[in-house]
């Protein structure tokens, strides 16, 4: 396919073949934009010239919401903006709100809200590899993936009621403690999960068709990734030692030993699309490690909600706090003028950053190089629009 | 539907109307344009994956609205949004449905109050079929829904009444 | 961990002596005059010493009593250091130069800024609405906004 592209630029470039751009209209709805984003791609031939994105059609205020809401009732808002990540969102939130409040929260809630966001990390990736799988081609990695999500949400269920959207990660503490056999619970799904990393390495990851589709395709280099503040694995793949959890600690990270996976070019060229695919398929297993060892020195007992506070009301002042999302850097930036509701709550969505470097990689790729790229920087449109 | 699975004494005749027949046919490949707007359709991925498996009801995803017969509208309808919503339906051919999946597009959802960019229902813009509540609905829900509305595919009629 | 901000305020006033950059000790950030934080933003990236190379987060503020501000977070990969720029501005002059050359991704933080509260970046190469359509009124996270009653023909209240 390259050297096809190789005949057609040299033609091109030697003025044999004449051409002409023509504007092609992708999305709001076409099945590889992952929700509703807009591409206007200019085109010449069927080479990707220049990109066009077009966002706001999942614009749901959040952010005027947040102003209108007291701390608490915001919770469920920050659910619905990466809604395949709802813990971790609301992780971020309760951190930041409880930074500004100045309140330690019970070690149990650390140790389960870890357990959480790790385990809530896997769904998301899984989701992530399935879809990218579904985006060139390969239909069967999607049920393998789903199927495993399942167990994820079902834990999740038996502990707090929800399926996808939680509310589970309060300021200062928990909605619920845990069910009965909450421990074995994860242990058996870890146990369970991980022959099917190995099954999905086998089916997808190292298949010569999606090594072909997806290296040496759009490559980010890691300078361009740092000037355009890309975050998490789309950092990560093109070769960045960068994860908050290690780099900008918070919670209970720093007692775990694991490892950030960084991409490494194996299969073409450093920050391709298989790049990025690798590090969420690592990084499952590096999930699947701290659970294990949160587990290991579970507290047994305590109040998970001996820390909320009876009345919310943070005193005048401002943070910043960022989390490690299964998709980047998720920041809040709080400011409270020390009413019951927050004066302004902006949001730095990992997914709105990421897809600002879409025009910059995809340039002189063909458009169905596009799908692969745009499945393999994994956006939910619901934060890149908020 | 029954029709097969039973066993009739004169071999392999049954007799029925045709309007039956044909009603019994759509309402067993009704097929579904692939269209997410936000959560709830993460949840419609859920309902067609393999726990749930969806395609036994003969529900075919097809990516253009011109092979669909059903529109699920699966999460916020933006007023950005509102005017594409409404052109795919106008795409589709008749006769189409359109299945209101989530509290989002049945009425604003959570975002009723405050939401200045969100449309309040889906049905403000395009007639209803079958609404189904949740924020968002679990798969199991919308399953039900789809079973409500090969009802009203069954009950279908094409002859006029005097 | 690398500098604070003292430090940083103290080593940035040292280079801009007349800039009267001010050092916020409650938040804490510096505060930089609206005309000089293009300078400044390309200081504190290419500056050895305090090499802050990305840009976490650009927010628009409206602060309700007639000024409305641009926060700039800045953090600094290699050194491990973060740095809060705040810029403060007027209603009736909503314009601040942009940094859009200086960090790619404040192209579409400053549309979003832009579309949202409504202050117009000066130089900047694109500046249209990024989340609501380019007929919108209004700017939505602006304290004395009125929500339109028609869109297109659809009523916007409930």
């Amino acid at each position: 396919m390259t050297e096809n592209l190789d005949v057609l630029r040299q033609g091109i470039a030697s003025g044999r073949l004449k051409t002409d751009e023509l504007v092609l209209n992708m999305g709001p709805q076409h099945p590889s934009t992952h929700g509703v984003l807009r591409l206007e791609l200019v085109l010449d031939g069927e080479i990707v010239v220049k990109i066009i994105p077009s966002m706001g059609y999942l614009h749901r205020c959040f952010e005027k919401h947040a102003e209108a809401m007291t701390y608490p009732q915001v919770v469920p808002y920050t659910d619905r903006m990466d809604y395949l990540a709802a813990m971790n969102n609301n992780h971020g939130y309760a951190l930041a709100v409880e930074r500004l409040l100045g309140i330690e929260v019970p070690e149990r809630v650390e140790y389960i809200r870890v357990i959480m966001a790790e385990l809530q990390r896997i769904a998301s990736h899984l989701v992530a590899i399935g879809t990218f799988g579904m985006d060139v081609g390969a239909f069967t990695p999607f049920l393998y993936c789903f199927r495993d999500r399942e167990y994820i949400l079902d834990i999740f269920e038996r502990t707090c009621g929800a399926r996808l959207l939680y509310n589970y990660i309060w300021v200062g503490g928990l909605s619920h403690d845990v069910h009965d056999g909450f421990e074995r619970d994860v242990a058996d799904f870890i146990r369970k999960f991980r022959p099917t990393v190995t099954e999905v390495n086998n089916l997808l990851n190292y298949n010569k068709i999606f090594i072909e589709r997806t290296a040496h395709v759009g490559v980010l280099p890691a300078d361009v990734a740092v000037s355009y503040g890309c975050s998490g694995p789309m950092l990560r793949g093109s070769g960045v030692d960068w994860d908050l959890r290690r780099d900008d600690p918070y919670s209970i990270y720093d007692r775990f030993d694991w490892n950030v996976i960084v991409g490494d070019g194996a299969a073409g060229t450093l920050g391709d699309c298989w790049d990025r695919h690798m590090v969420r398929v690592g990084e499952m297993e590096e999930s699947c490690r701290i659970i294990e060892q949160a587990l290991e020195s579970f507290p047994a007992a305590g109040d998970i909600a001996e820390a909320i506070p009876k009345r919310i009301r943070p005193p005048k002042g401002e943070i910043y706090t960022r989390v490690e999302n299964p998709r980047g850097e998720l920041g809040y930036y709080l400011i409270s003028d020390g009413s019951a509701n927050p004066f302004r709550l902006k949001v730095r969505g990992p997914s709105f950053v990421n897809l600002s470097v879409i025009d910059e990689i995809s340039r002189g790729h063909l458009i169905a190089d596009l799908v692969a790229i745009l499945g393999s920087i994994d956006i939910v449109l619901g934060e890149v629009d908020r | 539907m029954g029709l097969l699975s039973q066993q009739y004494d004169d071999g392999n005749i049954v007799l029925t109307s045709v309007e039956g027949v044909l009603n019994w046919a759509r309402l067993c490949s009704l097929w579904q344009m692939s269209f997410g707007l936000a959560c709830c359709a993460i949840e419609m991925m859920a309902a067609s994956a393999s726990h749930n498996d969806i395609m036994r009801f003969g529900v075919l995803p097809r990516p253009s609205p011109r092979q669909c017969d059903v529109m699920i509208v699966a999460g916020t309808v933006t007023l950005k949004m509102a005017t594409r919503v409404k052109r795919l339906y106008e795409q589709m051919a008749e006769p189409r449905y359109v299945v209101s999946m989530g509290s989002c597009s049945n009425c604003g959802g959570p975002y009723w109050e405050h939401g200045y960019h969100v449309l309040k229902g889906v049905d403000r813009v395009v007639p209803v079929d079958v609404y189904i509540p949740g924020c968002p609905p679990r798969p199991e829900a919308l399953l039900e829904g789809w079973m409500r509305l090969q009802e009203k595919v069954r009950d279908f009629t094409i002859v006029k009444e005097k | 961990m690398g500098k604070t901000h003292e430090e940083i305020c103290t080593y940035l006033s040292e280079l801009f002596p007349d800039a009267g950059l001010e050092y916020d000790d409650a938040v804490p950030c510096i505060n930089v005059p609206p005309a000089l934080i293009r300078e400044i933003a390309l200081q504190v990236r290419d500056d050895a010493e305090l090499a802050f190379d990305t840009l976490m987060c650009l927010s628009g503020v409206d602060f309700g009593d007639g000024t409305l501000g641009v926060v700039y977070h800045l953090d600094s990969m290699s050194l491990r250091q973060k740095l809060t720029l705040k810029v403060t501005i007027p209603v009736a002059e909503a314009c601040v130069p942009t940094v859009e050359r200086v960090w790619r991704i404040a192209e579409w933080h400053e549309r979003e800024a832009y579309d949202l509260v409504g202050i117009v970046f000066q130089g900047h190469g694109d500046l249209r609405r990024i989340l609501l359509p380019e007929d919108w009124e209004g700017h939505p996270l602006r304290k004395d906004y009125q929500v339109q009653e028609f869109y297109n023909g659809m009523k916007v209240p409930y």
